[in-house]
């Protein structure tokens, strides 16, 4: 009872990253609370999902098998997560900041009363005081997200409901594993007892997932671009220079809204988290939100024709200048230099 | 074959254009120097509605806002844009409220309006992020939900089919009537203001817009009661205080911080060619790149 849970994302039988970093989030917040670590996987042919999941320190596997199950749909997840959570009493359940876990996460929500808060950028485990009532807390989830257009950093605590719900994003937090021999117990559930035929309520009658063909995520090098860029066709600098220097093409928020670039290529609190070993970030005047997604680029240099944008702040090399000028100049003598 | 259409709409600051007086020295978000605007996502949904609504005609679509006396501007805004009308709920006990405590109250609004097919909200509102309210509100009201909706294929035989646009893909699902859509930006941009529809529209108000106009448009209302714009407290819609604004609210705020960089020590440089190539040489010598 009142353990640290974690919903399970699987797609062609493969336990996707997204759940797997909140695992490793989950297994230290779990040693903090002294509490243990499960994982709730719901779908078919689940018989090498523990393989999988148990060298991140998962202490239960809690499994639901069913082909109805596979692909997501929105009731019958919802349904076992209540009732499993009904009986489990979880204090926290996390989940991935997807299109699942954001279609999941709020029905579970409601249907607990439980808080939940989206896209958080970092939990914490801490104490909490609420003044009016006199009431103090222990060991409460901080979740921390930026708010409000990225201007501010709201932490959230739920002191009175169960569990504890928050999405993370993929790639927020790091994917480690906990201990390759890590055993834990798996726990088969009768779906029956779950979910009835009636959750069943919408039908998935076509179905095109592809792996992204862009790699951001992995990339070594990024290239980033933001409004400051100007344009769509400004935007083709960008690809010439990540062309040349071997590097990958991202943007800020407020590119991909005004049509520079796809939102596949997002960096940022809604978009992608990023730890290259160089972020060049052109055009980009650093909202928290960008921020929150690439300030663990062990190197960033930042072009910007504005001296005062916030992401000079945080650059190791700050060029100031017209990125018009300035990328083609760094293709010119990279090309003149390398071998 | 007609429909009941609920359109969910959100007046939120734009976040998007945050200037430099957005936040107060306090540390506090200036609302007042944001202008606010119709939520993006909630114009795509309005255009599924409005879409639904010619294929199937007879069908209504009525818009449906939270927020203070102003949010009525979203109201006025749809139906220029084709809506046949709007219910806003203002109330002090809404304020506060976090996504739970507000699909709590719209959910308590769509029992009162009582009939519905089709309810459809953006997926998500820029000032939160939170793509929370659209499904707690279908779970609230015990319907089905299909969220990410770029676009409404057909309602057929009492089932919708709708195309969904995800992280890495496309899936196209059915599923039977009522049902809860909220729609992706990718969906199809909402038409423009109709010039006939702001004639028509542009006196309607609520009962407390024409308590403060300091206008007598008492007249001009009851000839034309479709300027009458409704307005719901939480008596209205029959809400239970204790769920409503921040009592309701699971979740509470328990710190905000202006953010503030860890400044490293950089080092600046001009466009100039020289400083460009040395830069380039130094990553190129310590394999940062190359």
């Amino acid at each position: 009872m009142n353990n640290l849970f974690v919903y399970l994302e699987i797609e062609n039988g493969k336990v996707e990253d997204v759940s797997l970093e909140l695992l490793t989030k989950g297994r230290s917040l779990a040693a903090q609370l002294n509490c243990r670590l499960e994982a709730v996987a719901a779908g078919s042919n689940l018989n090498a999902i523990g393989e999988q999941v148990f060298p991140y320190g998962v202490d239960v596997l809690h499994t639901f098998e069913d082909a109805r199950l596979y692909p997501y749909t929105s009731l019958p997840h919802t349904s076992i997560l209540v009732n499993l959570f009904k009986e489990e009493q979880p204090q926290i359940a996390l989940m991935g900041a997807t299109s699942i876990g954001r279609d999941l996460g709020p029905r579970v929500s409601s249907a607990l009363f439980s808080g939940l808060t989206a896209d958080c950028t970092a939990l914490e485990i801490g104490d909490h005081e609420e003044k009016k009532e006199g009431k103090t807390y222990s060991n409460l989830l901080y979740q921390i997200r930026p708010a409000f257009g990225g201007n501010i950093v709201a932490t959230i605590v739920n002191p009175d409901n169960r569990p504890q719900m928050a999405t993370v994003r993929e790639g927020v937090m790091k994917k480690e594993i906990f201990d390759a021999n890590y055993k834990g117990q798996i726990v088969s559930h009768d779906v029956k007892k779950y979910v009835s035929d009636t959750d069943f309520a919408v039908e998935v009658i076509e179905r095109h997932i592809e792996s992204s063909k862009i790699n951001i995520k992995g990339a070594p090098i990024i290239v980033a671009g933001g409004y400051g860029m100007g344009s769509k066709e400004n935007f083709n600098l960008l690809h010439d220079l990540a062309n040349t220097i071997g590097a990958e093409v991202g943007a800020s928020r407020a590119a991909v809204d005004a049509g520079f670039c796809e939102h596949e290529r997002q960096i940022g609190q809604t978009g992608v988290t990023v730890r290259p070993k160089l972020y060049i970030a052109c055009g980009i005047s650093g909202q928290i939100q960008h921020i929150a997604g690439m300030q663990d680029a062990s190197m960033i240099i930042a072009i910007n024709s504005d001296p005062s944008a916030p992401i000079n702040t945080i650059a190791d090399y700050v060029i100031t200048g017209e990125v018009e000028k300035v990328i083609p100049k760094m293709i010119k003598y990279y090309k003149k230099n390398s071998k | 074959m007609s429909f009941n259409i609920i359109v969910l709409a959100k007046q939120v600051p734009d976040t998007r254009n945050v200037g430099k007086d957005a936040m107060k020295e306090d540390g506090t978000v200036n609302r007042s120097a944001l202008p606010a605007i119709f939520n993006p996502e909630d114009l795509n949904a309005l255009e599924q509605a409005l879409r639904l609504k010619e294929q199937y005609p007879g069908s209504t679509v009525k818009l449906l806002t939270m927020g203070p006396p102003r949010a009525a501007d979203i109201i006025r805004e749809g139906l220029f844009r084709g809506a046949d009308g709007g219910y806003l709920l203002t109330d002090r006990a809404f304020a506060g409220a976090d996504t739970l405590a507000t699909s709590y109250a719209l959910s308590m609004a769509i029992r009162k309006i009582g009939k519905f097919d089709v309810i459809l909200s953006g997926r998500q509102a820029i000032d939160g992020d939170t793509a929370q309210v659209g499904p707690q509100v279908g779970e609230k009201l015990g319907i089905p939900q299909i969220t990410y909706a770029e676009e409404i294929q057909s309602v057929e035989n009492g089932k919708i089919t709708v195309k969904r646009r995800l992280e890495h893909g496309v899936e196209v699902v059915s599923g039977k009537l009522p049902m809860l859509v909220t729609v992706n930006s990718s969906a199809a941009e909402c038409r423009p203001r109709n010039a006939r529809l702001i004639q028509k529209y542009k006196y309607a108000q609520t009962p407390s817009e024409k308590q403060t106009s300091g206008k007598d448009d008492t007249n001009l209302c009851d000839a034309r009661p479709y300027l009458n714009l409704a307005e719901w407290n939480t008596t209205d819609v029959n809400a239970d205080i204790k769920q409503c604004g921040l009592s309701g609210s699971p979740t509470k705020v328990k710190k905000i911080e202006n953010v503030v960089f860890q400044a490293k020590e950089s080092k600046t440089l001009d466009s100039s060619d020289q400083q460009i190539e040395e830069l380039i040489v130094e990553l190129i010598s310590n394999h940062t790149i190359g």
